[in-house]
């Protein structure tokens, strides 16, 4: 039953999928945006496992002292600080005792890792729960009392806050694109790589590829650059396309097989059964 | 005196007549000027239902105006009317009404709105149940509505309306409708209507009648996969050509255990309901079972939560497998961060602490799969890698040692585990793409002969 239920779940649901495709009728289409409902409701119960997740790793590699322990600290104190200022904003001009509440809460939650890594009990343990108790007191007793700014849990002012917004716009945007930037640099070295003329077909790709690239060269003499475009355009548009389109053939292909082997039962690794 | 009074007062007499004489006229040129210059109306306007949808939409032909490319040359544009009851104005305002209530009431605690809130809200579903009745009541209560545009030489419309109720542009189902089409000039004061088409309704169907090819092919397509699945259940020897890349996995997994350094396996950053995260989960479950065996240490770093839980229990059941529930270690699967690039960073930070022996790379890759497989290449490590995202294969290939080019990922799994039925689907893969080469040459013949009648038969539609 426990194997046999899921595989009927899968059945039913998937021979579902398949005949909404092909019935547009309005029945059809709510039972279809019902069911994507149900993915959104499981995938906000799954965040909660996937903070606990980074939360019990982040955890081990400090008891484990693994290289760069040091950054879990910030990635939790980051994970829970911008948990907050989502979900808090401002109610006037001034922020009151915000941010006393904001560093009680980060050392309450600071002092409760305290106590997770510091074993079964003794004096370290001790004063990592009394520490526990005093941060979590005084992060309430703010709450409790300063009327200055306010929790938003079902509306969306926390995410339009000036702390949220701010940490958002001003630290992780920078730090996102400057990840993205490297694609530059590593797309020169794999280049360099892959245009290296070993044999005919490595050859034929260098040819190709620096034709490509000379599309744009705008100082070419003898009106050379438009015999380079119309080269250029001829490899993107013929044998280019031509294998792209070979390969997402394929590719349908596939992916109808897998979901038909999925929906029948016969493909159930994703259960954990291969 | 008396004598030159009554010349002087004939002479305003005649005067006032005359300027009104002129006024009369001028106003009298101008209706024909006007009137010369309309452009002849639309004819033969025709409304319907839309075909093969969900309803709430209707569409609309018409013969061009005489003037539109030929007579006058003054037809600019085309202009569709409906007719729209008052009360659909009636419901957007207490619908903003409601909404501003609603915001009130959140962001003051006030009790007392929601009376009120309530109120507004058995107006507007008293209004809904009213709508049709109000259609019907054409032409009482109501006025035309522009409702879309065509430029000049167009036939045909679809006003497509929302299936909302809620939403301004909500078009009632089984509701008597009424549309004009207006011809109009450069002036757009300046124009023409056409008759009044209607009553017409909307309603949704029960068949995409523009999707039936796609049908027919499917069916086809899971008889050939049932057939061959049969077929090798009951022993037929199915040869499968060799993939490198899946015969790798082995010597990888053995090389990471010579060296005693992890396997690295990331399975990109699709969702669970992908096809490609689907194949991922069957191919990371083949893996963990070898690397339990081997007793190697896996490393499943992943951008999804449920994604996480599901390969969780995938990694899970491949140890139970292979008998090593005790090397299990739950944080072998852990959940990272949903952003792209700062998974990026975290898988990259993994591979140049951890210097795994091996990086497989399996599922949905967008601008991370350079940045990924250049960092684990620099790293020294052995790299596998498949997708069906055809931007990434190039750089995968670069990058990788081995790479799965689009189907060959959702095949893996098949050649992985060597298993009669699941190499069974790769046949009616092979069946399948013959006979793609097959139609796409009988296409290409009956293009160049003219036979349309061929090439049509496999348009869909919507």
């Amino acid at each position: 039953m426990r194997r046999q239920l899921p595989l009927a779940l899968v059945f039913v649901f998937g021979l579902f999928m398949v005949f909404q495709f092909f019935v547009p009728h309005e029945s059809s289409e709510w039972v279809y945006e019902y069911l994507l409902d149900w993915i959104l409701i499981i995938g906000i119960f799954a965040v909660a496992l996937g903070i606990w997740s980074l939360f019990h790793v982040s955890i081990a590699r400090i008891r484990a002292r693994k290289e760069g322990w040091q950054y879990s600290y910030v990635s939790i104190g980051g994970l829970f600080a911008m948990i907050l200022f989502g979900f808090t904003a401002r109610t006037g001009d001034s922020w009151g005792l915000y941010f006393f509440f904001a560093a009680a809460l980060l050392l309450a939650i600071g002092a409760i890792m305290q106590t997770m890594l510091s074993g079964v009990s003794g004096k370290q343990r001790s004063i990592s729960m009394a520490a526990t108790a005093f941060f979590t007191v005084l992060a309430v007793a703010i709450a409790v009392l300063d009327d200055s700014w306010r929790f938003y849990f079902y509306t969306t002012e926390g995410q339009e806050s000036f702390m949220f917004r701010h940490f958002f716009d001003h630290v992780m945007i920078p730090i996102l694109s400057t990840m993205f930037a490297l694609l530059a640099f590593f797309i020169a070295s794999a280049a360099y790589r892959a245009f290296r003329a070993r044999n005919l077909l490595a050859t034929l790709l260098l040819i190709s590829a620096m034709i490509v690239m000379l599309r744009f060269f705008p100082y070419f003499p003898f009106g050379l650059g438009v015999y380079a475009a119309k080269t250029s355009s001829w490899l993107m548009n013929v044998p280019n396309l031509a294998a792209q389109r070979a390969i997402v053939i394929g590719i349908g292909l596939g992916m109808v097989s897998t979901s038909i082997k999925v929906v029948l039962g016969i493909e159930r690794g994703y259960m954990g059964k291969g | 005196m008396k004598h030159t009074l009554v010349p002087l007062l004939s002479l305003l007499l005649f005067t006032g007549v005359a300027l009104a004489q002129d006024e009369l006229m001028a106003d009298s040129l101008q209706v024909d000027s006007v009137a010369a210059l309309l452009p002849a109306p639309v004819t033969n306007v025709r409304a319907f239902d839309t075909d093969d949808d969900h309803g709430h939409s209707i569409m609309l032909e018409w013969e061009l105006s005489a003037d539109d490319g030929a007579g006058k040359e003054s037809v600019l544009s085309y202009e569709v009317f409906r007719w729209t009851p008052y009360l659909m104005d009636s419901l957007g305002t207490n619908r903003g009404l409601r909404d501003s209530l609603k915001a009130l009431a959140d962001s003051t605690d006030d009790n007392s709105l929601e009376s009120r809130i309530e109120t507004v809200e058995a107006y507007l579903e008293s209004g809904y149940d009213r709508l049709s009745a109000a259609y019907t009541a054409y032409p009482e209560g109501g006025e035309w509505r522009k409702v879309g545009g065509k430029a000049s030489g167009e036939t045909t419309i679809t006003n497509a309306g929302a299936k909302e109720k809620e939403s301004p542009d909500y078009i009632p189902d089984y509701t008597d409708l009424y549309y004009r089409v207006d011809a109009v000039t450069v002036d757009t004061d300046i124009r023409s209507k056409s008759n009044i088409v209607g009553p017409v309704q909307s309603s949704g169907q029960w068949f995409n009648g523009g999707r039936a090819v796609v049908l027919v092919s499917v069916l086809i397509f899971a008889f050939l996969v049932i057939l061959f699945v049969w077929l090798a259940k009951r022993g037929s020897d199915l040869y499968v050509r060799p993939l490198a890349g899946i015969e790798a996995v082995d010597d990888a997994i053995g090389r990471a255990t010579e060296m005693g350094k992890p396997i690295l396996y990331v399975l990109g950053l699709g969702v669970a309901s992908d096809i490609a995260t689907i194949a991922s989960f069957t191919i990371l479950g083949r893996v963990a079972k070898r690397v339990a065996e081997y007793q190697t240490e896996l490393l499943v770093p992943t951008a999804d939560p449920i994604v996480m839980s599901v390969a969780q229990e995938v990694v899970k059941s491949a140890y139970m497998d292979a008998g090593r529930m005790d090397d299990y270690k739950e944080d072998s699967v852990h959940f990272v961060t949903q952003l792209q690039f700062a998974y990026v960073a975290a898988v990259n930070g993994q591979m140049l602490r951890q210097l795994p022996a091996t990086n497989i790379y399996m599922g949905k890759f967008f601008a991370e799969s350079l940045l990924l497989a250049e960092t684990g290449a620099l790293a020294g490590s052995i790299q596998i890698a498949g997708t069906d995202e055809i931007a990434q294969i190039p750089f995968f290939i670069v990058a990788c040692d081995y790479t799965l080019i689009g189907e060959e990922l959702y095949a893996a799994s098949a050649y992985l585990g060597r298993e009669a039925i699941l190499l069974g689907s790769l046949k009616a893969q092979d069946y399948a793409k013959a006979a793609v080469i097959v139609l796409a040459f009988a296409g290409l013949l009956c293009a160049n002969l003219g036979w349309s009648w061929f090439t049509d038969l496999f348009i869909v539609t919507n």
